[in-house]
């Protein structure tokens, strides 16, 4: 083992990268400026649903600087394809899910406010976009189909070749099981919500700088994405039939993704396919009103949840159906997120015996729907939270207890809807929630505040997630058309310095620090000594980036292994130069030594000799320091944490306020607990902008987002939030070497579901929807009244 | 944002001079230039009030206050002479927006905007003030007539306003969650001419609420607007708010405005 105590593991260092982002040196993809610079702007549909007559564009061609006006029909001349769809499910029946085409840009007909229509290239942005407000687009208005609940089986289709708008019929469990356990409960819980929809809002705009390259007739796309490579896989062999030898992409510093830059996007497929046409570098940046139309936005389920219970409240079984919205389009990974990120969670952290759900995929005219921070994790939470909760009310039992005597307690534990947890001690992190949130001490701060005129409530939320994505046989068998191992590579340069290449991406989660102190850590060297690259795949080895929290487990296990190798190939120089045999070499602290010994060499010699092979045992040994490794792993992680919530409600006007909020959360092993931090921090105020504030609304009878601006869509600002209080416990994952979980969506995660239990406590109702807007609270009380 | 053209005037004559058609005013751009970068508003050219010295005073007369109308919401927030004449108008300014806005804000750039949510609309129509163009003076009653419509005339260019001073006043309002705006905001002010009750955000524009200015003739307390159920008839319903649930929030608000002034 490598001696710890001088080790960076563990450590709250300062993350490398924020000098940089905080003084204005990063390298976004709009400062990247190329020689002929053109710029593009996208014309998107005014309408929800209408068929495109024609579009004119020759005032627009005659505007100044315009350089190349390209439409849907372009690109079906080029035939150039549709953008795919990185997870197949398959219904009961055994049919698979509808795939209908998802064009470039629109082909007869726009599906959503914000679809593409055109492509304008022009000397500066200005003139491009001048010139697009001259295109005349003859449109031939169609209902909207705007509704998730009303979607299936809708007069109106989406696309005419899925009549009545049904992705897929998805069922998961035993229903029969299921059935059975209902029938002898002694009671049964029912809640009915919708898991709001979200607008992502990363602080930086999708933005992509498309540059064709003459003399070898190779690509590079700068782009703001969050998996470059499998960006750059998806457009050269799926869409523009490129080798991907051809294909480079760099997605240089990027301003928070939260799942948003996942994903393959039209944009950036058609200034691609452009730039070759037009002979010139094209740069789009959104401008943030386009963020809010052509982003793919997440959640959106309508939901009712049973849960049957015995008498003692102890869960028997569990019905769950729900309908997902995914928008008009299948965007990369949809249909993965309600339905193998969902269902898979519905057992959260209990024993309960028999679950069964059934998710309806439907499409409506509405921006595509995809991956957002947590991916169908929050809302398989929400569903179980609230459920337990409301079942504790109505058994009249401690919401607590009723948590803890349907924990699960034995590891691992192979749940009813298809996952194995490896460890975790969810009593652990109750108890010490309930300590540091001083839940003792409510019942006096209730009435306290009862004597001001204000009522206080308190919720839990016990989740869990699966993290580390994952076995990529299992996500194969479950309908992925990806692997999702991760890879990573160690360059040791003569002088004993380091760079690392990961396929790993990092938008904001502090990766260059994280893994310079995991790889100085197990090399015994000085973390300025380690330089980590990603985001480029002219650098880095294949890799499948950054989502689902899993770079540190994933990622860094690849990093970790490679290092290994790196090592491995080390004691052997060591053993020549030591004159000792392989056997007999141990590395610590940086250094080889010949074990029960004094004799020692440094690992910078090492390096130095592997490429000044003078004295080397080149025979038997290539000479260089340098490996790579992919990591797939065995089994996912599953972060889980207790969430403690206290509010108090105006009475008068419905205005909440989160007074308290606690966090327990257990991701293994922790690297860097001031980015963990950070991280659940930034988490909790996601979840909580979703449970209080934020609401993506598509207008019924237009279709038109009503919530298209900062003005009208709510994000939660610091004055909204009290301080958090984060603590950890510590059950080490059983399966990848750092014994780590995955910390970045736990918040989002875990904090909804305990903020409406603190709502519904205080105001003592059940049925609240999300975000509890002040009114909502308010008619809620005035219900009660009634 | 279309190409404009850009004038900067030294004085009020000047400023007049270049008004009218297709040119218009840019005091603080905190809504103009917004809307302009959205390409919903134009201009033929913009004529920045911003250099004319004589429209940023606070100045005392008599016994009223007169505010230039280039004087940012900051100014009037920190302004000794309206917190000892009127800090309710200093409370309600230090709680526009958020600080960027008040320091580019202005008093004159909002009444004129005449925006449903905007906060010194119902100061202007409960304090009665008085607003002073190039031209003519304007009484505050007078002054807003619709959504983004007001009494100016095309060209017509604000100089001040002018308040009474009036220490009995003050303003609660409850923020639109998304924009900040008032999603309802109630001005009291127990005046020389009697109560005044001044409602912005709930509707189209501001309007006074006869009903409880003549409960709180009755006794200035909160009390005597317990029973008085402002009407949802012609409030706005929306995305954030139903017009029930504004009916019901000027009449909480109104309490507590009223509790507050009560407490100077």
């Amino acid at each position: 083992m490598t001696d710890l105590s001088n080790s960076p593991i563990g450590k709250a260092v300062v993350r490398r990268e924020d000098h940089r982002f905080l003084t204005g040196s990063g390298q976004y993809t709009d400062d990247v400026m190329m020689h002929g610079q053109t710029y593009g702007v996208f014309l998107r549909s005014p309408h929800a649903h209408a068929r495109i007559r024609s579009i004119d564009t020759k005032a627009a061609a005659a505007a100044p600087g315009v350089i190349a006006i390209f439409t849907g029909a372009d690109l079906a001349e080029a035939k150039v394809g549709g953008l795919p769809c990185g997870w197949l499910i398959h219904s009961k029946d055994g049919s698979p899910m509808k795939e209908p085409a998802h064009p470039v840009l629109a082909q007869g007909k726009v599906r959503h406010v914000g679809d593409g229509v055109a492509l304008v290239v022009a000397e500066t942005y200005l003139q491009a976009r001048d010139a697009a407000e001259l295109i005349e687009v003859d449109y031939e208005e169609l209902p909207p189909v705007a509704d998730t609940a009303t979607a299936a089986g809708h007069a109106t289709a989406v696309h005419d070749d899925v009549p009545g708008n049904v992705c897929y019929d998805w069922g998961h469990g035993d229903a029969a099981a299921v059935d059975a356990a209902f029938a002898k409960a002694a009671h049964v819980t029912t809640l009915s919500f919708t898991n709001n929809r979200l607008i992502p809002n990363a602080m930086e705009p999708r933005a992509a700088n498309a540059v064709w390259n003459r003399s070898d007739d190779s690509y590079t796309l700068y782009v703001a994405n969050q998996n470059p490579h499998v960006e750059r896989l998806l457009m050269s062999a799926f869409v523009l039939g490129l080798p991907e030898s051809k294909v480079r992409v760099i997605a240089p510093d990027v301003g928070g993704g939260f799942g948003s830059k996942i994903f393959l996007y039209p944009e950036e497929t058609a200034l691609v396919w452009a730039s070759k046409r037009v002979g010139r570098p094209i740069k789009w940046t959104a401008e943030r009103s386009e963020s809010f139309l052509s982003d793919a936005h997440g959640r959106d389920h309508v939901t009712k949840a049973e849960l049957a219970l015995d008498k003692d409240g102890t869960f028997l079984a569990m019905r769950v159906n729900t309908i997902a919205n995914m928008g008009a389009y299948l965007s990369t990974f949809a249909s993965s997120v309600p339905t193998i990120l969902y269902a898979t969670l519905l057992a959260g952290q209990y024993r309960t015996p028999a679950i069964y759900a059934n998710v309806k995929a439907v499409f409506t005219t509405t921006a595509p729907v995809d991956a957002y921070r947590g991916a169908g994790r929050p809302e398989a939470t929400y569903v179980v939270e609230r459920l337990v909760e409301r079942a504790a009310r109505d058994l009249k039992m401690d919401p607590a207890e009723i948590r803890r005597k349907n924990f699960i307690t034995k590891f691992p534990y192979a749940t009813p809807v298809g996952l194995t947890y490896d460890t975790g001690d969810y009593d652990a992190t109750l108890r010490k929630a309930i300590e540091i949130a001083d839940v003792a001490g409510f019942p006096a701060r209730k009435a306290e505040a009862a004597r001001r005129g204000k009522l206080r409530g308190l919720g839990y939320s016990c989740y869990i997630e699966a993290c580390g994505l994952a076995p990529s046989n299992i996500a194969g068998a479950l309908g992925a058309r990806a692997g999702l191992f991760e890879a990573g590579e160690v360059r040791v340069h003569p002088t004993g310095t380091v760079t690392v290449f990961t396929g790993s991406h990092s938008h904001g989660q502090g990766h260059e620090t994280t893994f310079a102190q995991v790889v100085a850590a197990r090399l015994g060297i000085p973390m300025e000594n380690v330089e980590i690259v990603h985001g480029d795949t002219g650098r880095i080895p294949f890799g499948m980036g950054t989502y689902g929290s899993r770079s540190l487990s994933v990622g860094g296990t690849a990093i970790v292994k490679a290092v290994d190798k790196v090592i491995a190939k080390g004691k052997k120089i060591a053993a020549h130069l030591l004159e000792a045999a392989d056997t007999d070499i141990s590395f610590e602290n940086g250094e080889f030594k010949v074990t029960g010994t004094d004799r020692k060499i440094p690992f910078a010699q090492v390096a130095l000799t592997a490429y000044v092979p003078h004295n080397y045992p080149l025979e038997t040994l290539e000479p260089g320091l340098n490996e790579n490794a992919f990591y797939d792993p065995t089994n996912f992680t599953y972060p889980a944490g207790s969430y403690v919530c206290e509010v108090e409600v105006d009475p008068e006007t419905g205005h909440t306020r989160v007074v308290r909020f606690t966090a327990v959360d257990d991701f293994g092993n922790i690297v860097n607990p001031m980015i963990v931090e950070g991280q659940v921090q930034g988490g909790i105020a996601q979840g909580l902008g979703q449970a209080m504030l934020e609401q993506c609304v598509y207008d019924a009878e237009t279709g038109q987002l009503l919530t298209g601006s900062y003005m009208d869509y709510a994000m939660p600002h610091a004055s909204d939030l009290p301080n958090f209080t984060i603590d950890n416990c510590v059950t080490p994952c059983t399966h990848n070497p750092l014994g780590v979980k995955g910390c970045g969506e736990a918040g989002a995660i875990g904090s909804p579901p305990a903020f409406i239990n603190a709502v519904t406590d205080a105001i003592g109702t059940d049925e609240l929807a999300m975000p509890a807007t002040a009114e909502r609270v308010w008619r809620a009380l005035q219900t009660g009244k009634a | 944002m279309y190409a404009f053209d850009y004038q900067r005037p030294a004085s009020v004559a000047d400023a007049v001079k270049a008004g009218g058609a297709d040119n218009r005013y840019l005091a603080g751009g905190q809504s103009l230039v917004q809307s302009m970068k959205l390409r919903l508003a134009s201009a033929e050219k913009l004529i920045d009030l911003g250099a004319i010295a004589e429209l940023k005073s606070i100045r005392k007369d008599g016994d009223r206050i007169v505010i230039g109308a280039m004087t940012t919401h900051d100014a009037v927030a920190r302004s000794a002479d309206v917190r000892a004449a009127l800090p309710a108008l200093a409370e309600m300014a230090g709680e526009i927006g958020d600080p960027m806005v008040r320091n580019r804000g202005t008093i004159g750039g909002s009444i004129a905007n005449a925006d449903p949510a905007a906060d010194y609309p119902a100061a202007v129509v409960a304090l009665g003030a008085t607003i002073k163009t190039d031209r003519r003076e304007i009484a505050g009653d007078q002054f807003f007539l619709g959504l983004f419509e007001t009494a100016l005339e095309p060209g017509e260019l604000i100089v001040s306003v002018s308040f009474p001073a009036q220490k009995q006043a003050a303003y609660q309002k409850m923020r639109q969650p998304a924009s900040g705006f008032a999603l309802v905001g109630v001005f009291v002010a127990n005046g020389s001419g009697g109560p005044r009750v001044a409602v912005t955000g709930a509707a189209p524009t501001v309007f006074r609420v006869p009903a409880m200015e003549a409960a709180l003739k009755g006794g200035f307390t909160a009390d005597a607007l317990k029973s008085v159920a402002a009407s949802a008839d012609g409030l706005s319903s929306d995305l954030h708010a139903s017009a029930q649930y504004r009916a019901a929030m000027i009449n909480v608000l109104a309490r507590r405005a009223v509790t507050a002034a009560g407490s100077r």
